[in-house]
């Protein structure tokens, strides 16, 4: 679990609200092994979840290094990120946001429109994907008609369909009740162990962060602490 | 799934509002189409092949009369062989019911028009009965006008010499057509020239609207319509000459400029529909901000996102215009149909392009801006609800 996955290096990220800067991370450095489970907690405006999206590719630091599988993300342009995100990161965030007009398989399969996959290898690797999250008898259920556990676990299908190594997660379970959450995170702690994907997530919820492997704290933009 | 089947599913979120906007695009361009023609029928040159009768009248208006010495002349002409005239009476049916109603020469009419079928006793009667009238089955049927009945009706524009416009006339003889197109045209009445000359007051003796020349077989149309013209050119009684068709659509055109006003209606029609799709759109992209920043964070790129909501816009218009089209076709057929064929409401090649140009053009005004905003989008804003 040596070989690095992230690399962040003296990040620094600051945003323009209207006339007014403000500076959400300051020099920040981590590192996260290929492998990990890394749960990033801390106060609201911490900038957890900044620091999420700059991993994900999501957002730009204004100034610092971020490297994630061997890239230097923080280089590209809008295109070349969009590109990379397809085929190396998947995103899970707290309300799911799923497409209200797809069933849970086109939800599934939409990141592999972005790939040069045939419709027949694309429904098998749905259908893959559904299997593992545990959802292939609801696989032309819409959204609506799926509780919230399950709409989570068609957007950790969604999420796993291209394969990418790097899984954010932002508050996964901030939405669920308390037996859905663990089930939830339980799931994330198999793709980790069993499937090698390295999962940062974001939470407030220290009964979540118990299924990393270690526990990042974040205060007023900087890292406080490392706990195994 | 495909991008197209997402196009589709993200087009049909909610059904009732695309369902509506959709119909008001199928009027908008059913229209389109139907007006479309009507000004290309308008604003098409004359066509002489396969004519058969040309319509002389004067060159300033037909409104304006010419003589009726000038028959002989006109039957010299090589390729005619028979001219009848008309004048135009204004009838009035009752209070306000205009008739279609011309005053003419009977036997002259009867050898013109051998469309018409009627008793030859009839036509006869007509042509020595100096108050007779004949009229069509549709009209005779409408107002249950009988044989030998006397019918009253007045003139919008001619009185008699003891200054009333309410004449009366002897039901002589009632027609029909030879064939289904000829009797959807029996809604005309014919009185007798000779008697309208000498009866109303403003001595419009020796005078008609218009000649109408019968062409012998294979004539060249086009070559006596030129023939006529230039024999009356530089004369007080200037002519134009024309087919049958081409002098029908002239008279509707007497309404005003028909070109003016459908253009005018088209652009109040695509105006409406501008506000009507394009706010069905940016409301669209509005409501599923979320979703469009989702679609980028999964790798869609800006292009791409701009791309899925244009290709709504153009799927919109393109499904609601296509139907309108092919309405407005079908429509045009019908209409074609029930004014036996005078009246030729087709959508040709000239229309269905000007419709795809507008389908092209009204799926970028109403798309493009809400486009934009949806490439515009910044990923971390959209999701965070800013």
């Amino acid at each position: 679990m040596s070989e690095p996955m992230v690399q962040v290096h003296n990040v620094t990220k600051v945003y323009e609200r209207g006339k007014q800067k403000v500076e959400v991370l300051h020099g920040l450095t981590l590192d996260i092994p290929k492998g990990d489970f890394v749960a990033l907690m801390g106060p609201s405006g911490s900038g957890k979840t900044t620091l999420l999206n700059l991993i994900g590719g999501l957002d730009k630091p204004t100034s610092g290094e971020i490297t994630v599988g061997g890239n230097r993300i923080d280089q590209l342009g809008s295109g070349q990120l969009a590109r990379w995100r397809a085929h190396n990161v998947g995103f899970v965030f707290q309300f799911y946001n799923l497409m209200p007009v797809l069933s849970a398989e086109g939800n599934v399969e939409l990141p592999l429109l972005l790939t040069r996959l045939s419709a027949a290898q694309r429904r098998k690797n749905v259908a893959v994907a559904l299997e593992v999250v545990g959802l292939a008898d609801r696989a032309k259920h819409k959204p609506r008609e799926l509780s919230g556990g399950q709409e989570q676990r068609v957007a950790i299908a969604r999420a796993l369909v291209s394969d990418p190594q790097l899984l954010v997660c932002d508050e996964p379970t901030g939405d669920l009740d308390r037996k859905t959450a663990d089930e939830i995170l339980g799931l994330l702690q198999v793709l980790n162990r069993e499937h090698g994907k390295t999962i940062v997530i974001v939470t407030h919820d220290p009964k979540a962060a118990e299924f990393a492997r270690r526990t990042l704290h974040l205060e007023k933009g900087q890292l406080l602490e490392q706990a195994a | 799934m495909t991008r197209v089947g997402f196009v589709v599913a993200n087009l049909f979120r909610r059904r009732v509002r695309t369902t509506l906007t959709l119909l008001s695009v199928v009027m908008a361009f059913l229209l389109f189409g139907l007006l479309q023609s009507v000004d290309t029928i308008f604003s098409s040159g004359a066509d002489f092949v396969g004519a058969t009768r040309l319509f002389v009248q004067a060159r300033v208006s037909f409104t304006v009369a010419l003589p009726v010495s000038m028959v002989p002349k006109l039957e010299a002409i090589p390729g005619v062989t028979r001219v009848a005239y008309q004048q135009w009476f204004g009838g009035v049916w009752q209070t306000n019911t205009p008739l279609i109603m011309f005053a003419l020469d009977p036997q002259r009419y009867h050898d013109v028009y051998p469309e018409w079928t009627m008793p030859e006793q009839q036509w006869q009667a007509f042509e020595h009965t100096r108050t007779g009238m004949i009229v069509g089955r549709q009209l005779a049927e409408q107002y249950g006008w009988k044989l030998g009945q006397k019918v009253p009706i007045s003139s919008q524009i001619w009185p008699q010499k003891n200054g009333s416009k309410a004449w009366q006339f002897d039901l002589v003889g009632i027609f029909d057509g030879k064939d289904e197109e000829w009797q959807k045209r029996t809604n005309l009445a014919f009185i007798q020239q000779d008697y309208f000359d000498e009866a109303n007051q403003f001595g419009m003796k020796g005078r008609t609207n218009f000649f109408i020349l019968k062409l012998a077989p294979g004539a060249d149309a086009e070559a006596i319509s030129k023939t006529v013209d230039a024999m009356f050119e530089n004369s007080p009684d200037e002519t134009k000459t024309q087919t049958e068709k081409d002098f029908n659509i002239s008279f509707v055109k007497q309404i005003g400029d028909i070109g003016l006003i459908v253009r005018w209606i088209l652009f109040a029609v695509f105006f409406t529909l501008l506000l009507v799709v394009g706010n069905t759109m940016a409301q669209s992209v509005r409501e599923r901000i979320p979703e469009l920043a989702v679609l980028k964070t999964l790798g869609f790129t800006d292009g791409s996102v701009f791309g899925f909501v244009l290709a709504e816009a153009f799927t919109l218009v393109l499904a609601g215009g296509l139907t309108g089209m092919v309405l407005a076709s079908l429509a045009g057929a019908l209409v074609e149909q029930a004014t036996g064929g005078q009246f030729l409401l087709q959508l040709n090649g000239t229309v269905w392009l000007l419709g795809v140009i507008a389908i092209v053009l009204m799926s970028l005004a109403v798309g493009l801006l809400p486009a934009l905003r949806a490439r515009r989008l910044e990923i971390v804003d959209a999701l965070a609800g800013r």
